[in-house]
């Protein structure tokens, strides 16, 4: 074997080296220097970023395979990457202040140890063309979520979600195993590159079970409905900082690997089998997530069920079968981390500080808290795309991408998910009107929010603001998506 | 060229807004003054350097003699098609560059005056952080490399003005003007709007170089293609130069000039007499090679233009503010470099008498800037003396304000076209422009031209001479931070004329020798002494002959004082006409029709959102068998329906 290989997952070794220097500091560190955790981790993760853009990381610029063609990387999985890498950032920065509370004092560690774990598995998922390969980095990315969910342990709430979490996720990875084992069974083979071209003359029920099981599988991941029943349950009892994470980091990777196996492994099969498939998950997902979030009172289900929705937005990046879609869909990824994380930041600092969770609570709150009522209302606004904010541009650009496949269906597709972004504004808005306009006896009074919250939240409104304006961002994933081997996929 | 210094042009005057307008509330007003100042003086400074070094840097002139257009930088910002693309650029040109000078000038010295005339004022900050935002505004706007650039700092621009005009917006009448001045100009922006995507359409590109270059590519493009009679070109440029109307005033858009007055005098003097309004003219000389093209749109250009410098010094004869006289004669002023635009082509594609009218065009923009500059920032010191906007206040003022005199003096007579001073100089290459395209035009303008005197020096004698009224407290000169500008300005009023201006500004960027055209000189410079010997006549002291001139003339002064009863029409129609005709019937639609939809949609949305409520029922045993049953569907009815 040619140990050289190991060379081009540079990030998943530089991933390997912050999670190994986090868990030597909290197993050999003494117990007061264990307060630092949170920084020391973030701080390297923030390395671990800026690398991630450095030439050296970012290869030669083509496709590299590596351990018989299990492994790929790529210029746009880099960039996927490191979008996600960003994003992590933010999720660690909002977590310091929760995890040195003294609740956490004895489970600093495993929080932050598992967040990386999981991390590891979401690089193996988007990188791998096999498919054992990707069930490891699919249950690493899974399983350890079920333990973060439970980290509050003194809230039954916390141990339910869990509890939930970890019941439903076996049984996805059941079904998708199933699925997995009936492609075996059609094609003799786990590699991605075998399947597309072995089932491209299949026709039959095997394949219609495999690639909705696989769907299913996935789908669980991402709460494509009606997958999604867990997600609001769990959204609501994990601790803020792990559903942030959950709600974008878990989501953005998984919605990247999901394009990649619909692409590189059925994408003979598009037209013929998951098109319309995808079609009907998507107008559910969009629609019932927007259903259930008009009702929500509470903050974190409300924004699971909002959460729901948007990834069915980002799945017009994937029925688009173009690299406009994907280059629109990691954009629409980069800057839903922006907006949601602005909207946990700002959840996360009331919960830290007063403990209140309910849309109710937030009334009058501009009265007190200007600056977080200000930040919370552009997160709304960008998650409801209201222009000039990035959620405006991402789902512009999301939406041109789909209407680029050209079909009347997507035509119909886009003007329903068109016809939910208004549902969508009215229950944002309900947020901002709480904030903004409505009254009431006991408004949360005035604090002042941690360093690293206000500097979590500085980062995520600035994006908001200008994540659309330089429109650099967007037109360079454009050419590095149309530039890759993937576009030969669309082809 | 390097791009620090362009980059530095644009960020210093938008960081100081942000900075000002952020941070204002909590610095002291001598702070934010002086900040905004020291900005404003860096940013002079540095657009000083660049225009010099573009207009004496032997670097730009090409190898054919030619001045060379530089586009600095350009940032692809948003791509509509391959070719179609917003970018946002900075463009140096002979026009740019002269615009640099004019903006930042006149920007700066009204940064300084407002100093002293804006002492203690409630929301001093906030008025330099919109000081800064219009100057930001501004130059974009004169840099931008293609046309919808200049759409999008055009509408900040609209939007700075809006926010300058209503800065007193405890008078009622504030707020309305400024209310007045933006739906007037946004209703013309949208012409230009249409007018940019319909030129836009057919070129395929929004660059002014791709289309000012090679004009009759741009006619080419429209393959011949015509709308109600008239080409689409012609439209298109119609249509633009609607845009142009509205922010330049011109008639029948011209209303919401006067009534802008209502902002503090240095915004006057800065946004509605030297920079903003003249945005117009400056479009159509950036578009002139493709308005060229187009002779019945350059003779659009030509007669409203000559309509309204008439209407306007007819007006101005008439008015008793004297903030309304000024606005009046920047109308009337403005016209004459829209006049002098138009009669710079022969249409069809040829230009007329070597474009002497573009040149002129832009010299008159450059002097009537800064004596324009000058006379609102006079006319500032005056209100600032004797708290009022009306010459019936005034009166033998000479005595007791002598800096303020004598540089208003200066600017009268620059505006009248008296030799040496700078009016003299531009206002005769327009007359000679016009005598040359068309004799009529020639006399039009230079009767117009002697209106303007007759009215400049009718203002200044009841305004300095006349009699005095009884002044409460003894009025007296302005302190040192507003007299700087006032002299400043009258000096730059009384060398301006000197430039070689064909040097460094002229329609094909090839350097051109002025000369005076004797005759029109000649002629022109007595009917203006005749008319200031006339108003001399009348209002050198209080004499019954004004009186006697109301009496014997009354439905002409009715008419003028009344502005021809415009505002009245613009009323009738509004209220009248679209109110109730259009307006009424469209609210009961959108209350009845509109509204009905959007309530059925909202009830029957939250009665599905109640329907489903029990699916999620928190048991995870249902999770799981809507999962089972949801991915078994999946694979079933595809199926069904694909095998």
């Amino acid at each position: 074997m040619d140990y050289s290989q190991f060379l081009t997952m540079k990030q998943e070794l530089g991933l390997l080296v912050v999670f190994l220097l986090v868990f030597l500091y909290d197993t050999f560190m003494p117990g007061r220097t264990q307060k630092g955790l949170p920084v020391v981790t973030t701080v390297l993760m923030l390395l671990l970023t800026v690398a991630g853009f450095c030439p050296c990381c970012l290869g030669s610029g083509s496709d590299v395979m590596a351990f018989s063609g299990m492994y790929e990387t790529s210029p746009v999985i880099s960039a996927i990457k490191n979008i996600l890498n960003i994003g992590v950032v933010i999720v660690l920065l909002q977590s310091i202040r929760w995890a040195n509370s003294d609740a956490m004092a004895m489970r600093r560690g495993e929080f932050y140890e598992l967040l990386l774990v999981t991390l590891f598995g979401m690089y193996l998922m988007i990188s791998s063309r096999h498919f054992l390969m990707f069930i490891i980095g699919l249950e690493s990315a899974s399983l350890p979520l079920a333990a973060m969910t439970a980290l509050n342990k003194g809230s039954q709430e916390s141990h339910e979600a869990a509890g939930k979490y970890i019941l439903t996720a076996v049984f996805s990875s059941a079904i998708f195993m199933m699925g997995l084992s009936f492609v075996y069974g059609l094609t003799g083979s786990l590699y991605f590159s075998n399947i597309y071209v072995a089932i491209a003359s299949e026709m039959n029920m095997m394949l219609v079970c495999a690639v909705a099981f696989v769907i299913a599988g996935i789908g669980f991941k991402l709460s494509l409905v009606p997958f999604h029943l867990w997600t609001a349950d769990v959204y609501q009892g994990a601790p803020t900082s792990v559903t942030s994470y959950l709600s974008v980091i878990s989501k953005g990777a998984t919605a990247f690997a999901f394009m990649a196996v619909m692409a590189q492994v059925f994408g003979t099969v598009y037209s013929r089998v998951w098109e319309w498939m995808l079609y009907a998950l998507i107008i559910l997902t969009i629609t019932v997530g927007n259903l259930f979030a008009i009702r929500q009172r509470n903050m974190k289900r409300f924004l699971a069920f909002s959460s729901i929705s948007q990834a069915g937005y980002i799945m017009l990046g994937i029925i688009a079968y173009n690299t406009m879609g994907v280059a629109a869909m990691m954009y629409y990824i980069l800057v839903y981390i922006f907006s949601n994380l602005a909207a946990f930041g700002v959840i996360g600092a009331i919960e830290n500080a007063t403990g209140r969770v309910s849309m109710d609570d937030y009334r009058g709150l501009y009265k007190t808290n200007p600056r977080l009522s200000f930040a919370m209302m552009l997160a709304m606004f960008s998650l409801a795309g209201i222009p000039p904010f990035a959620g405006f541009f991402s789902k512009f650009f999301i939406f041109t991408g789909a209407l680029n496949q050209g079909s009347v269906a997507i035509y119909v597709l886009v003007l329903i998910a068109l016809i939910n972004t208004i549902v969508s504004l009215y229950y944002y808005l309900l947020v901002v009107k709480a904030m903004f306009i409505s009254e009431d006896d006991c408004v949360i009074p005035t604090f002042r929010s941690a360093f690293s919250e206000r500097l979590g939240l500085w980062i995520t409104v600035a994006g908001i603001i200008f994540l659309g304006l330089v429109s650099c961002i967007y037109s360079g994933l454009l050419t590095l998506t149309a530039d890759s081997a993937l576009s030969l996929f669309f082809a | 060229m390097e791009s620090t210094l362009p980059i530095l042009i644009l960020a210093i005057p938008l960081t100081m807004f942000l900075l000002l307008g952020i941070a204002g509330c909590k610095m002291s007003h001598k702070l934010a003054g002086f900040l905004g100042i020291a900005g404003m003086g860096t940013t002079l400074v540095l657009s000083y350097i660049t225009a010099l070094t573009y207009f004496f840097g032997p670097e730009f002139i090409g190898a054919d003699g030619l001045r060379e257009q530089v586009t600095v930088f350009n940032w692809e910002w948003l791509a509509f098609t391959e070719n179609l693309v917003i970018s946002l650029g900075f463009f140096l040109d002979p026009i740019s560059a002269m615009m640099l000078i004019v903006i930042t000038t006149i920007s700066f010295m009204v940064h300084l005056y407002s100093l002293g005339y804006m002492e203690g004022e409630r929301g001093f900050q906030r008025y330099y952080a919109f000081l800064s935002l219009f100057s930001f505004s501004m130059l974009g706007l004169v840099v931008a490399t293609n046309i919808f650039q200049m759409y999008i700092f055009w509408e900040l621009v609209g939007a700075s003005s809006y926010l300058l005009i209503g800065f007193y917006y405890r008078l009622h009448s504030a707020v309305s003007a400024s209310k007045k001045a933006f739906i007037v100009t946004r209703f013309a922006d949208l012409g230009f709007l249409i007018g940019i995507l319909v030129l836009s359409y057919y070129t395929q590109t929004f660059d002014f170089v791709k289309m000012t270059s090679d004009p009759s590519w741009v006619l080419a493009s429209t393959g011949g293609a015509t709308f109600m009679g008239a080409s689409v070109l012609t439209w298109a440029l119609v249509l633009i130069f609607t845009g142009g109307m509205g922010k330049s005033a011109m008639m029948p858009l011209h209303i919401w000039l006067p009534d802008a007055m209502e902002g503090p005098t240095p915004v006057s003097a800065l946004i509605h007499a030297a920079t903003m309004v003249v945005a117009g003219v400056f479009l159509v000389a950036r578009m002139f090679p493709v308005y060229m093209m187009e002779g019945s749109a350059t003779m659009i250009i030509v007669v409203v233009g000559a309509v309204t410098a008439f209407y306007a010094a007819m007006v101005a004869c008439a008015q008793i503010d004297i903030k309304r006289i000024l606005a009046f004669s920047t109308i009337s002023q403005i016209a004459f470099m829209m006049v002098s635009l138009g009669v710079a082509s022969e249409g069809h594609g040829e230009v007329a008498h070597h474009g002497l009218g573009y040149m002129a065009s832009m010299f008159h923009l450059f002097t009537h800037a800064m004596f324009k500059a000058l006379l609102f920032l006079g006319a500032g010191a005056l209100i600032h003396a004797v708290h009022s906007n009306n010459y019936t206040a005034m009166g033998g003022l000479r005595k007791y304000m002598p800096i303020t005199h004598w540089t208003f003096l200066i600017g009268c007579l620059a505006i009248a076209g008296i030799p040496p001073f700078s009016g003299f100089f531009s206002k005769d290459e327009i007359l000679a422009a016009c005598y040359a395209w068309s004799p009529f035009i020639g006399v039009w303008m230079s009767m117009v031209a002697a209106l303007t005197a007759f009215y400049m020096f009718r203002m200044y004698y009841l305004v300095f001479w006349w009699n005095e009224p009884h002044y409460h407290h003894t009025p007296h000169d302005a302190p040192l931070s507003m007299n700087i500008p006032l002299l400043f300005l009258a000096a730059v009023s009384c060398v301006a004329g000197f430039i070689p201006f064909g040097h460094f500004v002229t329609w094909n960027r090839m350097p051109y020798d002025i000369h005076i055209e004797l005759p029109v000189a000649i002629s022109s410079v007595v009917v203006a002494l005749v008319a200031i010997a006339l108003a001399r006549h009348m209002y050198i002291k209080e004499n019954p002959l004004p009186a006697k001139m109301k009496a014997a003339l009354p439905r002409l002064w009715d008419w003028c004082h009344h502005r021809f009863y415009w505002d009245e029409l613009y009323m009738f129609i509004t209220h009248r006409i679209i109110f109730n005709g259009i307006c009424r019937p469209l609210a009961w639609f959108d209350r009845h029709i509109i509204d009905g939809t959007m309530d059925s949609f909202a009830t029957v949305t939250n009665k599905a959102s109640e329907a489903i409520r029990p699916l999620q029922s928190g048991q995870v045993q249902m999770y799981v068998w809507y999962y089972l049953i949801g991915a078994l569907l999946l694979a079933g009815v595809t199926a069904v329906c694909v095998l």
